[in-house]
């Protein structure tokens, strides 16, 4: 205003000064959520029924619901490292897995925009091999009216990363619980409780071959053990087995209802774990 | 005070002198009668003054419901009674869809499809909050608001003690801002504000424990405390516009009376929005009752602290009803 004393237009001035340059930086903060994007980061494995992570980070009001509804907690919403996928949940595998406790896949109901949904809208993309060829069926609800998990895609698929370090292929067996002393991690056992999940370690096994992954799995079809071929063994071969041991060699070998869900990589008692999810990875035939 | 010019103070323009032709004659002749009677009415203005004890009573409440319902999401989730589900972006009442109208907007902008739960949670807090007045949401829910009143009284005994002073930002930046994150949410299809939300971040922090993120409200709390007093409710987040619109049309709101007021302004000094209040300047009010625009909080603190009675919070047809 021309009327204004010269101390007030100044004053105003510096106002709008500081408007521009704290909205400036505002903005630049904003859109240093891409840094970790563009550092292309580990990739999340996210909760079943997740979409498309472009369109998950779109839609995820990161209010942390599917969160609250887990039986095993295996939900953790992410930090500020991960930019603007602050806020939204993620599996961490290895910590805890999802094992369907649940029966329903209850964090996909709970989800408010659809981040989690049970069909997609048909509009939004989904890459090859993401869709599963049939609903799974879960081994928990095999003798139900409806043994059927409403699951259309996986969330990744789980690969034995490590064979060397596979206790099956070295034909070997596994005593004592399945993790590390203090691991916190729950699973549901279907021959000590059917509705509730107990942890992991409590559970002590006894197994003359290793067959954790394909034992824990809760999902039919998913993953099996085959005997291994000569020319299958690590290389190079290795030494013949003591006697006792490793006379019996198996490997796993996981198949297409695989839905990603990471019990496997959570039971595994090497360490690192030898059989791994491949977050958001499709299945390639 | 008109929709329009509510509206105008909510984008960041700046209060008008009203001209001649606005005053009622009646609050013509109150203006007149305060101006001739001047040495008495100060008089009068010192009498109350000395009588009228410093009372919280709103703040308390405010407080008390603001740390009860962050709480009760915490509880709900700790104790597992699912009585409040979610954080303050989204949740669950009893059942019932409950959605945060900003991030609401993210989403949809960035997402482009519209789920029938989104709509019916951010329709229900729609409803919600046009009752209960818009930016009510701010002062009495929002748990940063809670950080942000401690760090402005520790900035006002700074200011007070000359360590530091206050640096205002232009009002309009936070209409801009609004307008941009709009804009960002719907070009990149990430919800970008929802990264810098100060709420979002501060609710998760509370109920699923707390992050790296909390940094960043850290930061805010230092900038305000030493270089500008509430900066980030006044002149940056765009939360407080989306309620504020919706305050609008709410029939909550804190209203002036003319007649008992003495012009001495304690309101504006503890107002996080004095701009609303410029009515209460000598020979501003227009109307004998005047309502303070939608860019009020409905927080309370003029309430207290008017020695007068002139403040007062009104639900507009419920005294006629009464």
């Amino acid at each position: 205003m021309a009327s204004s004393p010269p101390h007030k237009a100044e004053q105003a001035r510096r106002r709008f000064l500081r408007a521009l340059i704290g909205g400036g930086a505002l903005l630049a903060a904003g859109t240093a959520g891409w840094l970790p994007l563009a550092r292309g980061g580990q990739p999340r494995l996210r909760p079943p029924g997740a979409l498309e992570e472009d369109d998950f980070l779109a839609s995820c009001i990161k209010c942390g619901q599917c969160v609250q509804v887990c039986p095993v907690e295996a939900l953790k919403l992410a930090d500020l490292t991960d930019g603007y996928g602050v806020g939204t949940p993620y599996i961490d595998a290895r910590a805890q897995a999802c094992d369907f406790s649940c029966d329903a896949v209850q964090c996909i109901l709970a989800c408010p925009t659809g981040a989690l949904s049970y069909v997609k809208p048909k509009h939004l993309a989904t890459r090859a091999g993401m869709r599963l060829a049939g609903a799974p069926i879960l081994l928990a609800k095999e003798k139900d009216p409806e043994p059927k998990l409403n699951l259309k895609e996986r969330a990744g698929v789980a690969r034995l990363a490590r064979p060397d370090l596979c206790l099956a292929r070295q034909g070997k067996g596994w005593k004592g619980p399945s993790r590390e002393a203090g691991y916190k991690g729950m699973l549901r056992f279907m021959e000590v409780d059917r509705w509730k999940p107990i942890p992991l370690n409590e559970h002590p096994f006894n197994l003359e071959l290793c067959d954790l992954c394909v034992r824990a799995c809760p999902i039919k079809g998913a993953i099996t053990l085959e005997a291994l071929e000569p020319d299958q063994a690590s290389s190079p071969p290795a030494p013949p087995p003591p006697v006792g041991e490793g006379r019996n060699r198996k490997t796993p070998v996981v198949r297409e209802p695989c839905v990603g869900c990471g019990v496997c990589e959570m039971v595994c008692p090497t360490e690192p774990a030898a059989i791994v999810i491949d977050p958001r990875r499709g299945w390639e035939a | 005070m008109s929709l329009r010019e509510s509206a105008r103070l909510l984008l960041g323009g700046a209060a008008r002198k009203p001209a001649a032709g606005d005053y009622t004659p009646e609050v013509r002749r109150i203006h007149e009668l305060k101006r001739m009677d001047g040495a008495n009415r100060k008089a009068l203005a010192e009498e109350m003054h000395k009588r009228h004890r410093t009372n919280h009573t709103w703040r308390n409440r405010r407080w008390v419901t603001l740390i009860l319902v962050n709480l009760l999401f915490v509880v709900s989730f700790w104790l597992d009674i699912q009585l409040l589900e979610g954080s303050l972006t989204a949740s669950r009442f009893l059942g019932f869809h409950l959605i945060d109208l900003n991030s609401a907007l993210q989403v949809m902008l960035a997402h482009k499809h519209i789920l029938v739960n989104l709509v019916i949670g951010t329709a229900t807090v729609f409803v919600l909050w046009v009752l209960l007045g818009g930016r009510t949401f701010c002062s009495w829910v929002c748990p940063y608001h809670l950080l942000a009143e401690w760090a402005e009284s520790l900035h006002v005994h700074l200011v007070g003690k000359r360590w530091v002073s206050d640096h205002a930002f232009h009002r309009g930046l936070r209409g801009m801002l609004w307008l941009l994150f709009a804009v960002l949410a719907w070009v990149t299809g990430y919800t970008v504000f929802e990264t810098l939300s100060l709420t979002g971040i501060l609710s998760r922090a509370l109920i699923y424990g707390p992050g790296l993120a909390l940094l960043w409200v850290l930061l805010w709390l230092l900038i305000e405390v030493f270089y500008s007093r509430r900066a980030w409710c006044r002149y940056f987040c765009p939360i407080g516009l989306t309620y504020g619109a919706v305050g609008l049309a709410s029939p909550l709101h804190v209203s002036y009376r003319l007649e008992n007021c003495f012009h001495e302004g304690d309101c504006r000094k503890v107002c996080l929005v004095p701009h609303v209040l410029e009515c209460v300047i000598k020979g501003r009010a227009t109307a004998e009752k005047m309502d303070i625009g939608a860019d009020c909080t409905r927080c309370g603190l003029c309430v207290d602290v008017c020695p007068s009675g002139a403040l007062r919070y009104e639900v507009k047809g419920l005294s006629k009803l009464l």
